[in-house]
């Protein structure tokens, strides 16, 4: 069953057309990679899948349903979305960790960022560590733990390695990896031709705001 | 000066000499300053005089509904100066008129059901002045902290969206950042009170004759009420205006700068 669908999306912003006449179905359990020039309307491909934008002309659908038929804020927390440059907030890691949980209104669970913390190989005193004193690679895996603390059905990777060392990059590449094989639809933005084939079963190539080839890998 | 309550239009017209000393810094100093000098002294001296006048009309007119009517014409004019300010605030005059209007209510009734003050023109108007005016301020800076958060910290509010959160939780420090903006003016200004400055109030009623005890008093009642109006205006807009942000799909919308 197709999990999200594009049906001839365009999207304008200040009179520029960034994406144009976009149709695609992405399959529950899918892992797609998107590649593409600087500038050809990636990050706003997933920006729509999100709901973080809504199209300016066509429809997007998740699971048959229209974006614009659910409730932004619980669909959101289905379809989660990784930025390139992660934003912490606050002062402590576990501020950032809590949120999802104050969003929901439920307790925090130690336990399932412990489970977390070691998919990510992270040590459990990452929790009390200032945001300031952490690197590049650990602000990275900690902003995926945050958007994974609830089991997304879809997540969403905006080139979410290319700050990262090769050390960090497998760790990520491995964690995403065994999202994927327990069910997760994953579609990864990346610059990497290399990444792009590794895990991905779809190859979407975006160009100029328009899909260039979607093709299926072995 | 000579402890009298009245001035004299002759010490007056020697005390006008100053805006010679003015006059000649313009000139020795080639600043150009000669003409807006003379056109500024000329317009506060007609204007004083013509709200002299009116003040006069006012404070004898003791109609409680004239007086209200005064006030609301005060908070509209303070609206429209504080949403001209916040130019990126949808609904700006409205958000305006409310959060002044609802803090200058509060305040005085506080004030007048303490005994403070009466509900009498010459009481109201100035005092109404004060606050209405303080809060017009204090929503400028809202306003303007508001529209540089939600233009400069767009990663930190669609990181929350993203996460699932409301538009309130994401915007929450925003919010707070920007209230604390509107009341840092006020706050500081009471620290500083008798240490920097005597302000314009408590000096007025010490050259009126009032004695220094007396003016306190009232000084301390205005920093209590401007305190107070300047907290319940900046709370009331700016949860009021954070919402034009966001669209009804609950996301991040660009506004027009400021």
């Amino acid at each position: 069953m197709s999990s999200l669908d594009f049906s001839h999306v365009f999207f304008t912003n200040d009179n520029q057309s960034i994406l144009k006449d976009v149709s695609v179905s992405i399959d529950a359990g899918d892992f797609l990679s998107i590649v593409g020039p600087s500038g050809s309307g990636k990050s706003t491909f997933l920006k729509l899948c999100c709901h973080l934008i809504s199209p300016t002309d066509g429809a997007i659908s998740f699971k048959g349903k229209n974006l614009n038929d659910y409730n932004p804020m619980e669909l959101r927390k289905q379809i989660a979305y990784c930025f390139q440059m992660p934003y912490l907030f606050g002062d402590h890691v576990k501020e950032n960790l809590e949120f999802p949980f104050v969003v929901r209104n439920v307790p925090f669970e130690q336990e399932r960022v412990d489970e977390l913390f070691s998919v990510f190989h992270m040590a459990n005193d990452y929790l009390h560590k200032e945001v300031k004193n952490l690197s590049g690679g650990e602000k990275q895996r900690i902003a995926l733990i945050r958007s994974l603390l609830f089991k997304p059905e879809i997540l969403l990777l905006d080139e979410v390695t290319s700050a990262l060392d090769t050390a960090n990059t497998e760790i990520v590449e491995q964690a995403v990896k065994s999202l994927n094989q327990k069910g997760t639809t994953i579609l990864w933005i990346t610059h990497n031709t290399e990444q792009s084939r590794k895990h991905a079963n779809k190859l979407l190539t975006i160009e100029n705001g328009e899909i260039h080839t979607l093709e299926a890998i072995q | 000066m000579n402890g009298s309550t009245t001035i004299h239009v002759t010490s007056l017209m020697i005390a006008s000499s100053l805006v010679f000393v003015t006059l000649f810094f313009s000139y020795w100093q080639k600043l150009k300053l000669e003409k807006e000098t003379i056109i500024s002294v000329v317009r506060a001296v007609i204007q004083l005089v013509a709200v002299g006048y009116v003040l006069n009309f006012v404070f004898g007119y003791k109609n409680p509904a004239f007086t209200t009517l005064l006030l609301l014409f005060m908070t509209f004019n303070a609206s429209y100066n504080a949403a001209k300010r916040g130019r990126a605030i949808k609904r700006g005059l409205l958000i305006s008129f409310l959060s002044i209007a609802v803090g200058t209510l509060v305040t005085l009734l506080i004030l007048i059901l303490s005994g403070i003050i009466r509900y009498e023109p010459y009481q109201m108007i100035p005092i109404g002045g004060m606050i209405i005016s303080n809060s017009m301020v204090a929503l400028g800076l809202c306003y303007k902290q508001m529209a540089s958060d939600f233009k400069n910290k767009r990663d930190e509010i669609e990181t929350k969206l993203a996460l699932g959160a409301d538009i309130l939780l994401s915007s929450k420090e925003i919010i707070r950042d920007s209230i604390k903006t509107g009341m840092l003016p006020t706050i500081d200004s009471a620290k500083t009170l008798g240490i920097v400055s005597l302000p314009g109030m408590m000096t007025g009623l010490i050259l009126a004759g009032t004695s220094p005890m007396e003016a306190i008093k009232y000084q301390i009642m205005v920093t209590f009420m401007l305190l107070s109006t300047t907290a319940i205006s900046s709370f009331i807009s700016c949860y009021l205006s954070y919402r034009g942000f966001f669209n009804n799909r609950k996301q991040l919308v660009n506004r027009r700068e400021n």
